[in-house]
């Protein structure tokens, strides 16, 4: 393991900003790691935390394997996260959207362009990302469809669903859509937690990675099948809104088998307690994302439900 | 008549408003031209609401000259307007970077796509931004090159000191303007002053351009509204002035001033040790339209856009 710093920023008064990389073995540009790039991204930064103590034995071990190079990167946006921002703390822009970035430009952009000369190259990309929007999701593995996307390597992390998601002009400044420019096969990793650590989704995570950097033939580690991917569209999951705003109650959560009918989620009056309307299951299926706030807003998307095909 | 557009229920015991005012002639024929005039998108931009404020006043004491329909938004962000936020303040979220909105996502996004569909039908929007509380912008429309040749006779009609033609970006494919004018209302993106703050001057500059423009299509009846000629810039003709080194920017120069290639835009100081870390120069002759306003900078922030060529 050789740690090096990929990137730094001076402040005008804080210590500066370093971005770490953590490397493992030599030679081809294998798989290249990257964790928090949000603030809040704490889960994130665990996983690869976990991850980098994993590499680290399977390389005193002799497990990586002969002319492959892996870099983890950990925290790009620990500057926010130390102290409890989620995004760039000056001027709030989120550095995920500024790749490719710009080394000419303002000061997130030069960061991301710091970070993507470096993560640039490599065969396979894989990031631990967070979703804009608060909520729980079963975890995933998510792919851009840029034409460059191979659904069939996603499922190589064993991980219960691969999600393809059509971009928008929105994600096109992110790093998973920037590393398929590059061509890079990027593969962004959701779990359960963000602002907290989830010790049980942040194993299945290592495992799904180094299951994938085994079956790639990047390192030799005796790994579980996992799973057998279930490929989504995203624009196939059934969308579940709530009628009236108040307090939340979640009842289902992700990964739970729902029949059409169920009662998914209670909204209550928020100074009576009774409870005003339910949130029910349009269909028989799996809970993919659920709202987890214990407030909502009128007429929110509180679920995302999987739907099961009746044979 | 002021008009409720959207109305969400917030979890306790309030609802979130987006309101317009509409301003017609007392009997209609239904034939009219329609002029929409859009701000408060960022919550901490704040000259469009002096704008409204005289815009409207002003129509209902000349309610005769009125040949047409004007619909006033000033606050598309109210949460972020009225709590110092320039996102929607639940969640961090540039409301400027959802449009043109969905009926199939979050909240968020089923506003934006209610407000495009009560501003579809308009003839013209005029969208009234106020920089941001980093930088200091002189009066001007910013047109993307794609839509120069339709935007730029309406754009000289508006009394601003520049027009600048920048570059089409793709993140700014999601903004109200871009998706506006890609469905066929001509909009027009105004930006001036430095958020935070109300410049009244640029404001009054404004107010009198937008008569003009209404003028123009048909909306207003006056004989004469003078205006000036705008600088028009491309992209070629701006030069963008980043910082190199972290501290205090402390300006030497005011804004909007014509400066010659060498002179001193400001310091970036330190206040530990006392020293000058980086002296800013002009690279060219111009005016300086845009100037950095809040004095702590990083690497790569912005202090100073200049556009070339011009004379005093
Ligand atoms: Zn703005």
């Amino acid at each position: 393991m050789r740690k090096e710093t990929i990137y730094s920023l001076k402040a005008p008064y804080r210590d500066a900003l370093r971005v770490s990389g953590y490397r493992f073995g030599k030679g081809d540009k294998a798989a290249c790691i990257v964790g928090a790039i949000r603030g809040n991204e704490i889960q994130q930064l665990y996983i690869c935390s976990q991850l980098i103590k994993a590499l680290t034995e399977l390389e005193k071990k002799g497990a990586i394997v002969n002319n492959n190079e892996i870099l983890v990167i950990p925290s790009v946006n620990h500057y926010s996260m130390n102290i409890g921002k989620r995004f760039w703390a000056l001027d709030n822009t989120d550095i995920n959207r500024m790749f490719p970035g710009n080394m000419e430009g303002e000061t997130t952009q030069r960061i991301a362009a710091g970070v993507f000369e470096k993560v640039q190259g490599y065969s396979y990309g894989i990031q631990f990302a967070s979703f804009y929007m608060p909520g729980d999701f079963v975890p995933h593995v998510r792919m851009m469809e840029t034409g460059y996307q191979s659904a069939s390597l996603a499922n190589l992390f064993g991980l219960p669903y691969v999600v393809v998601r059509k971009p928008t002009p929105f994600d096109m400044s992110t790093l998973n859509y920037n590393w398929q420019q590059w061509k890079t096969n990027a593969f962004s990793i959701y779990t359960n937690e963000t602002d907290v650590i989830d010790e049980v989704s942040a194993r299945q995570a290592v495992s799904a990675v180094l299951r994938f950097l085994t079956r790639m033939g990047i390192i030799r580690y005796n790994s579980h099948g996992g799973y057998i991917a279930n490929i989504i569209n995203e624009n196939d999951l059934t969308l579940v809104r709530n009628k009236d705003a108040g307090i939340y109650r979640r009842i289902k959560l992700p990964g739970e088998e729902v029949h059409r009918g169920d009662i998914l989620a209670e909204i209550m009056n928020p100074y009576e307690g009774e409870v005003i309307s339910q949130v029910i299951a349009p269909t028989d299926g799996i809970i993919f994302f659920s709202h987890k706030s214990p407030l909502v807003n009128e007429n929110e998307i509180v679920y995302k439900i999987i739907r099961r095909l009746h044979e | 008549m002021v008009k409720t557009v959207v109305c969400v229920g917030l979890p306790i015991d309030e609802k979130l408003f987006i309101q317009k005012n509409r301003l017609a002639p007392e009997s209609v024929t239904g034939k009219e031209k329609r002029i929409t005039i859009v701000t408060g998108t960022h919550g901490d931009e704040l000259d469009g609401q002096y704008v409204c404020y005289q815009l409207i006043n002003k129509i209902n004491q000349n309610q005769g000259k009125l040949k047409g329909i004007v619909d006033v938004y000033p606050a598309l962000n109210p949460l972020g307007i009225d709590s110092v936020s320039r996102g929607i303040p639940m969640f961090e979220l540039d409301m400027n970077r959802i449009f043109p909105g969905s009926r199939d996502a979050a909240m968020t996004e089923n506003v934006a796509a209610d407000i495009i569909e009560d501003i579809m039908g308009s003839d013209l929007c005029v969208d009234i931004h106020s920089s941001n509380v980093f930088l200091k912008e002189t009066l001007q429309v910013r047109i993307s090159n794609e839509n120069e040749k339709k935007l730029l006779p309406y754009a000289k009609l508006l009394n601003t000191n520049l027009i600048w033609i920048h570059e089409s970006v793709t993140v700014l494919e999601a903004t109200l303007g871009h998706s506006l004018n890609s469905m066929r209302v001509p909009t027009l993106v105004v930006e001036m002053g430095v958020g935070m703050r109300i410049t009244k001057e640029y404001g009054d500059h404004l107010v009198d351009g937008i008569f003009r423009l209404m003028v123009e299509l048909g909306i207003w009846e006056e004989e004469s509204i003078p205006i000036k000629a705008p600088i028009i810039a491309t992209k070629d003709e701006v030069k963008v002035i980043h910082a190199q080194h972290a501290g205090v920017f402390v300006k030497e120069i005011e804004h909007n001033d014509w400066i010659r290639e060498g002179e001193i835009i400001g310091n970036i100081i330190n206040g530990l040790t006392g020293e000058i870390e980086e002296v800013i120069t002009a690279p060219s002759d111009g005016i300086v339209f845009t100037l950095r306003e809040y004095p702590i900078v990083y690497t790569g922030s912005l202090i100073a856009r200049i556009v070339g060529g011009a004379t005093k």
